[in-house]
Formats: structure tokens, sequence, C-alpha cells
């Protein structure tokens, strides 16, 4: 029996007349969902955002002593790369983290209620986005102290680099979540991946202390366009186009591929959750 | 006749031992094995079975553990796929969580009353016109705006029953979550979904309490060995499986129980 024939019985064992859901469903879940995670982590109000911007300013604070005060790399404004990399680092590297655990996290409504499952990632997504975007306040004040100023190129490379790094990374979570249901060893080899492409994305340092000879091998990361165009954005006000298309690339890449996954999948969530 | 809601036509589900692949490392140090693994072991839950549910009906199925009671639940509430024959359902179908599963711990229990809502199908807008009486059905006072880890597991199953039950349920599922509220609320949610069948709400109950079955539902299953033994009337049907069962039945305890 050919694949295609299979796909199409497949689709006919199923029916039911009330067909799916609405939009209006659909966004209220994505409401409430939200809500819930925003709720759960600001449940008192300011101890909550100190929070959630504690865990990259420190790890921003510990990189600076280690490698500027001891180490002594003699690299201008290190205080601000950093920042400029830290910050947006800890949103591609939440989610990849969060996203194997996130659907064996709601075993209990998964195998009970029939509704549209990739909403739990995206809420997840969207919710670090927007813990991003709360730090970048704190970015700006940085810029402040050492003398400089957001440029107007924010106001358009905010949305675009912004909606390049939320399709990438709902795009990884999609196919992670799914794939670790089967496999659920793979949040262990996810943090080991992390590690590597932590070390070897421009967070700690700039692009151009990478020898000439090896720097165009970077692209071969997909976090590394991503993490150096922020660097761009924030610290010297300019989007950088190539990075921009490339991370776009990758991105789209990943969310097709993550898409596919997640279609071929999703139906035996229930069975093996 | 009515029209049936729910129909059942030939359907077999087995699930895939997923057996040796419990994770990346272990498939691929015994990767042929676990190709073939994928493909042949397989167990059975359910074997062409068929059956129709009518609206406005309350249908109870029963049988021993790990017959196909709650694969069948799945399959009508749509988070299972058939492998053979074909399942129909024509009304939106709302199962009940079992206790507090759908509940998050540290919301209260009016946002938990919205997060269980929203998942089941419905709108905000409509969730907040029922919320009162929700919250009044289920008797939880002043706890409602408490998070819900400091409720007791009777309040728990009290508030996750009068979600489902206000709203708008078309076709109910319950997987045997009914005898935890105290004997005065399980009288109030008997007489609740005594009401459902005025209302033409249809109600699927997978339990073990006889008596339930007895004293609930129009019609029951019972499934033995993945396949429908019989269904019909439900004093016969019970009867059957408790001889068959070898435990025999004690009609003036059936008739006392009111769940």
């Amino acid at each position: 029996m050919g694949i295609s024939q299979r796909l199409g019985q497949k689709k006919q064992r199923v029916i039911r007349i009330p067909g799916a859901r609405n939009f209006e469903n659909y966004r209220d879940i994505l409401i409430v969902l939200l809500q819930k995670e925003l709720k759960v982590r600001y449940n008192n109000k300011l101890l909550g955002y100190v929070w959630s911007i504690a865990n990259p300013l420190a790890a921003a604070v510990v990189y600076y002593v280690a490698f500027e005060i001891l180490m002594r790399l003699r690299i201008p404004d290190y205080q601000l790369i950093l920042l400029t990399g830290v910050f947006p680092w800890q949103w591609f590297t939440n989610v990849v983290g969060a996203s194997s655990n996130i659907f064996v996290g709601n075993a209990s409504i998964i195998k009970k209620v029939n509704f549209p499952r990739s909403i739990v990632p995206l809420c997840m997504v969207m919710n670090h986005m927007i813990h991003y975007i709360m730090s970048i306040p704190v970015i700006v004040l940085f810029l402040l102290f050492y003398h400089r100023t957001p440029s107007l190129a924010w106001l358009y490379g905010l949305p675009l680099w912004l909606a390049v790094h939320f399709l990438m990374v709902y795009g990884i979570s999609l196919g992670l979540s799914s794939i670790n249901l089967f496999f659920r060893d793979l949040e262990r080899l996810m943090s080991i991946v992390l590690n590597f492409a932590f070390y070897l994305t421009p967070v700690l340092y700039p692009l151009d202390t990478i020898p000439e000879k090896v720097r165009h091998f970077i692209f071969l990361n997909p976090a590394a366009p991503l993490i150096a165009g922020w660097r761009e954005l924030l610290l010297y006000g300019r989007v950088d186009w190539l990075f921009w298309s490339v991370s776009l690339g990758y991105a789209a890449l990943f969310f097709t591929i993550g898409s596919l996954i997640y279609r071929r999948l999703s139906w035996k969530f229930a069975e093996v959750i | 006749m009515r029209e049936p809601v729910i129909s059942f036509y030939n359907v077999s589900k087995s699930y895939p031992l997923y057996g040796h692949i419990r994770g990346i490392k272990n498939f691929l140090f015994n990767f042929p094995k676990s190709l073939t693994s994928m493909q042949d072991e397989r167990f059975d839950a359910l074997n062409n079975i068929s059956f129709e549910v009518y609206e406005g009906e309350n249908f109870g199925i029963i049988g021993n553990n790990g017959a196909g009671k709650s694969t069948t639940l799945g399959l009508i509430a749509g988070v299972l796929k058939p492998n053979r024959g074909r399942v129909v359902v024509r009304r939106r179908v709302s199962p009940l969580l079992a206790l507090g599963a759908g509940f998050h711990a540290e919301l209260t229990g009016r946002e938990n009353v919205e997060l269980n809502g929203v998942l089941l199908g419905l709108t905000r807008k409509e969730i907040r016109r029922k919320m009162e009486e929700i919250i009044e059905f289920s008797e939880i006072g002043d706890f409602v705006n408490r998070p819900v880890r400091v409720y007791s597991s009777g309040m728990l199953a009290r508030l996750g029953f009068s979600v489902v039950a206000h709203l708008d349920p078309e076709i109910l599922l319950i997987d045997e979550v009914l005898g935890v509220g105290d004997i005065r609320f399980q009288k109030k949610c008997l007489e609740k979904m005594m009401s459902f069948k005025d209302s033409g709400v249809t109600m699927v109950l997978v339990t073990h309490s006889v008596a339930s079955v007895m004293n609930i539902c129009d019609r029951a299953m019972w499934i033995a060995d993945h396949q429908v033994q019989m269904i019909g009337d439900p004093e016969k049907v019970v009867e059957t499986y408790c001889e068959t069962s070898g435990v025999p039945l004690n009609p003036s305890a059936v008739n006392k129980a009111a769940l």
C-alpha cells in the first residue's frame, strides 16, 4: 500500500461532525495559557520581574569577572558585548532546554482532551519572548550608562529580529518536544548540544575576535548569525541584512522540519505519553 | 429511533510496544531489533468492536482492568486514532478529567475553571457567563480565590465535575472519578446527570461500580478480551458480568448505593 493511500485512509477513520475549534477558542487557549505562565511567574509582581532579569544579568557579571578581570581579555566595551549576547541567548537556550519536557509535563491533559497540542510549545516560546522583551529596558539602561543611545534602527530592527528568532525557536521547539515523547533521553542529549552551541556561538566574544580563516564557518551554526545579529542591532544600532537573511533561512528550515515532525507524530501523543 | 451521536464501526486499536526504544541511546545500540520491534510487537487493546450511542443516552461501559474501556473513551475523545475501522462522533466531546488533572496547582480555582474551559473548547466569554453557577454548584466557597494546591481532594473533584457539567457538554465522558465527593455531593452529581437526560446531553460512563451502571445508565456495554461481550439493558449486562467474574450480585446493596 502506498504512503499516500495509507494517509488517506487514516484521515477517514475518525469523523467528527462539529469539526475544528473556532478561531476564538484557539485564541482564548493561547491567552489563558500565557496568563497562567505569567501569573505563576510574576505572582509577586516586582520580585518576579527581578528574577527573570537576574539570571542573565548574573551570568553576564560572572563572565565579565572571569574573562575581563581575571583572564584580562582586552576587548573594548566588553560589558556591553556580553549583555547584548547573553540576553538573546537566554531566550534561545531557555526555549530549547524547556522544549523536551513540555508535552511530558502536560501528560494528564494530552491523554484526555483533544486540543491543538502545538499551542503548548507556542505558548512557551511566547512566554520566553515576553521575558526577553521585558529585559530590553535593562539593556537600554546599560547602554545609557556607558554613554550610548538606542538607535532609530531599533524601530524596524526589533520586530524583524524578534520575528526571526521567534520562528526559529518555535520550529526547534515543535520538533524537539514531539520527538522527546518517543525518545525520552533527548533532553540529556540537548543539554550537551546546548553546551557546545554556547561556546561556538558569539555570546561571550564578538565576531571579530574569531580568526579570519575560520570566521565564515560561523554560518554553519544556526545560532551564530542570530546572536551576532542581535548584537549588531542592540549595540551598534544597525540591522545586518546578511545575518538576518541567513537567520531567516535557518528559521524557515527549522520551522518546516519542526512542523513536519509534529504533524507526523501528533496523533500518537496520547499513546506514548 | 434517536440519532446515534457516537458510532464505532469494526474498530480495532493496538498500541505498539515501544519496548526497545526507551531512548536514543538504546535505539541506536539495538538498531535492527528496534526497527522490527516498532513494526511487530503490538498490544491489541480493542479488536473489531462496533456499537452506537444515541443522543441523550446514559451509556455505561464495564469490564475488567485492561479490557479496553479507557481506550474506547480515548477514541471517542479523539486523542487516539483507530488502526482499523471507523469512529464517527457527531457532537462536541467534554471529558471529565481525572482528579485535578487539568488543574494547575498555583492558579486559583477561578483561573483553573477558565483554563479547563478553554481546553474543553469554549471561549472565555462563555466561561465567564457560567462562572458563578460553576462556583456555586461546586460548594467550595471562598476557596475559589485560593490556589488549588490547598484544596482537599474532594474539593478538586467537585470543582472538576462542576466545570464539565456546566460548560454545555454535548457528550460527557466520565472515567471513574465520581466516588470522591461526600455522599451529599454524590447525590447532587447524580441529580445533575439525570437532568442531562432531559436536555439531550449524552453521557458515556466508564466505571467499576456496578451500582452506578444500574442506577444511572439506560444501556450498558461489557467489554472483555478486547471485544464487546454484551450490549443492552444495564441490569442484565451487569448480572452477566458479575456472574462471569465470579462475584455474585447483591441487588439490595445496589439499590441503597447512590453512585
